[in-house]
């Protein structure tokens, strides 16, 4: 029994091993790295300062923290992170909801190739679609002179479409929907047709049996779509760096200057720090939220 | 007036024609059994009732109301499903108060309700619990409390107890009777089981192609078979058949192959010539030692094959041509396992009456 035992923990450690290795190597380091980094001073030229100063003291420090909490500007910009990521994850829920439920819900034959025009987009290159985006909100497209041509008709000046707070969300939403109905749709794929009968011949009409039965059980599929979503738009920085105006700095792009531009590696780290935390609290609320959802399910008193 | 009835009811699905042209008619507190074979159009009949498909021809009456402008949800027919179909994501209250719920009972009233269905299923105590923490026949029963609570007009059960194991099927079977007495609901039974279908029913419609063979109370329905399909499906039965030989003032004779000329009683007024039929029961048949039969029909044979299943043994005994007639005897009599080998000659009688007389 023991020799059994110890044969299955070796091949337990043999299919483990290599993916646990490679989040050692690739992901806890590196982590471990930049929180280090975030305690150090920046250095002259970049990088950092060396971990001993000259006189001999060790030179770690809480200042870059304090810069990011004293200085309100940076959470103003984490904030306006954090909202442009739930109104993207929200815009997204919206689009991929009826998306899925068709594809869900079409025969067979048609499914495998309306998922694949889904995931068709994922063929062309990130920043090629993301410029492709400069040229459809263009001043001189179609879609800004229609927009500004039916303003123009009811008295108001016209807009910019593009380098536009607009035009980064459009895009944001356009690259992270494929994220969202993916994951819905084989939530929604799997769902049981006879408890819909069973619903509507207990006497729910259709708006009754979406909202009791159908969007209930899809939550699983919302949720894995909304994290799908929610974390890689809180942290892109291409978007507003190539649609964005002004105003449209997000911590992603802070980050980005951070390491790239001022070489400011320690404040760099916090605000990734920062990041990190808050994707993950904001991904164990919404956990809590769903188990109070669940246990509550269903009972009369719901 | 019938409380519900279906008047030339079909429909087709493509070139296969699944109900054709089905006229029933149900009492108010009746248990109605529509038995057949899979692919026999039960289920789609079933399914027309609720309101999930609607016939291509015919009509569906409730109360003498055409039930065709009707969705599902609107009309007083409620379904046990043959999945159960439980909300997976509602304990088994919130399951029950569901119907309440979407007819905008008062919070107080669907308590009350509630736990008196859970009661009435003898579910009491289950109520937090969810779908997965049930067994089968729990499930079987919140799926019904759940159909019955909001005392639907007609009740639809399709295929209600296939799932369950033969043990839970028959204690099933008894709650049903009960629960439907108790109701004074009336149950419209889908089901390819023939012994549910005896068991339950008041009155069977036995169906086949799309089509009624008949419809009947359960024991004519096993007695008198109106067709050899009839005769086949419903338990087990000889099926004799040959050219009419005569007809002897309602004492008909067909001449069998193998068997020579059997005679039964019939009431039809059928011309000799004409082809027929005699269904006969493996129990209505004494099987003996080789020349010891005495009076009615007789026939020698040999055993072929036999099996023994506990209370009966089924004998089956070729005859002359080497086809095949099956006879059962019980095994109580004088407690002794069996009375044939395979091998033995035997000796197979039956009354004029104990048959019975299918034209064509």
């Amino acid at each position: 029994m023991t020799s059994s035992r110890t044969a299955g923990s070796r091949g337990k450690w043999l299919v483990s091993g290599p993916p646990l290795l490679y989040l050692i190597i690739f992901f806890a380091i590196p982590t471990l790295i930049m929180l280090a980094a975030s305690f150090r001073t920046p250095g002259e030229f970049g990088g950092l300062a060396p971990l001993v100063d000259e006189t001999g003291k060790l030179d770690v420090n809480l200042e870059s923290y304090a810069r990011f909490f004293t200085e309100p500007v940076y959470f103003e910009v984490f904030l306006k992170s954090v909202v442009y990521a739930l109104v993207t994850t929200f815009c997204c829920l919206l689009l991929a909801y009826p998306l899925a439920t068709l594809i869900a819900r079409s025969a067979q034959r048609y499914r495998d190739l309306l998922l694949l025009l889904v995931i068709l987009p994922f063929w062309s290159n990130f920043l090629i679609r993301v410029y492709a985006w400069m040229i459809i909100l263009g001043p001189n497209a179609a879609l800004a002179k229609g927009v500004n041509g039916v303003l123009g008709l009811v008295g108001i000046a016209p807009v910019p479409l593009l380098f536009s707070s607009f035009a980064v969300l459009v895009c944001l939403v356009y690259v992270h929907l494929p994220f969202m109905v993916l994951p819905l749709y084989a939530n929604l794929e799997k769902h049981d047709q006879a408890l819909l009968d069973a619903a509507q011949d207990l006497g729910a009409n259709a708006w009754q049996r979406f909202w009791r039965i159908t969007f209930p059980l899809s939550l699983p599929g919302v949720y894995a779509g909304a994290a799908l979503v929610f974390i890689p738009a809180l942290g892109i920085f291409a978007i507003p760096d190539i649609l964005g105006g002004p105003n449209d700095t997000l911590i992603g792009n802070l980050i980005k200057q951070q390491f790239l531009e001022t070489r400011d590696w320690p404040f760099g780290s916090v605000l990734s720090i920062v990041l990190t935390l808050a994707a993950l609290a904001l991904a164990g609320i919404a956990a809590w939220v769903a188990k109070r959802h669940a246990d509550a399910g269903g009972t009369i008193d719901a | 007036m019938a409380l519900l009835e279906i008047q030339g009811v079909t429909r087709r699905f493509g070139d296969f024609t699944a109900v054709d042209d089905v006229s029933l008619s149900i009492e108010a507190g009746e248990f109605f059994t529509l038995l057949g074979p899979s692919g026999c159009g039960k289920t789609t009949l079933l399914r027309m009732i609720a309101g999930f498909d609607l016939p291509d021809g015919g009509r569906i009456l409730l109360r003498g109301e055409d039930l065709a402008s009707q969705p599902p949800e609107a009309r007083p027919v409620r379904t046990v499903f043959q999945s159960y179909a439980l909300f997976p994501h509602m304990t088994v209250e919130g399951n029950i108060a569901f119907p309440l719920r979407m007819a905008k009972a008062s919070q107080d009233e669907i308590r009350s309700k509630v736990a008196g269905a859970l009661d009435d299923v003898r579910l009491g105590g289950f109520g937090r619990r969810f779908p997965h923490e049930l067994s089968g026949g729990q499930k079987q029963r919140v799926a019904i409390a759940r159909a019955l609570v909001t005392q639907p007009t007609v009740l639809l059960l399709d295929e209600p107890l296939a799932a369950l194991d033969a043990k839970l099927r028959e204690d099933m079977q008894i709650e049903l009777i009960d629960m439907q007495k108790q109701a004074g609901i009336t149950f419209v039974y889908v089901t390819h089981d023939q012994t549910e279908a005896l068991a339950l029913s008041h009155r069977i419609a036995v169906m086949n192609k799309g089509k009624v063979e008949q419809m009947d109370e359960p024991s004519r329905i096993y007695g008198f078979p109106k067709t050899r399909f009839v005769a086949d499906f419903i338990g087990h039965c000889n099926l004799f058949s040959g050219p009419v030989t005569a007809n002897n003032e309602g004492i008909v004779a067909v001449d069998v192959p193998g068997l020579g000329s059997v005679s039964v009683r019939a009431d039809t007024d059928v011309r000799p010539g004409a082809p027929g039929t005699i269904a006969l029961r493996p129990e209505k048949i004494r099987i003996e030692s080789a020349g010891t039969a005495t009076t009615g029909n007789r026939c020698r044979g040999k055993v072929a094959e036999l099996l023994y299943m506990g209370d009966v043994t089924v004998y089956k005994v070729a005859t002359a041509d080497g086809s095949r007639v099956e006879a059962l005897l019980a095994n109580s009599q004088s407690g002794r396992a069996k009375f044939f080998e395979v091998g033995d000659d035997v000796e197979m009688g039956w009354a004029v009456d104990a048959g019975h007389f299918i034209a064509a």
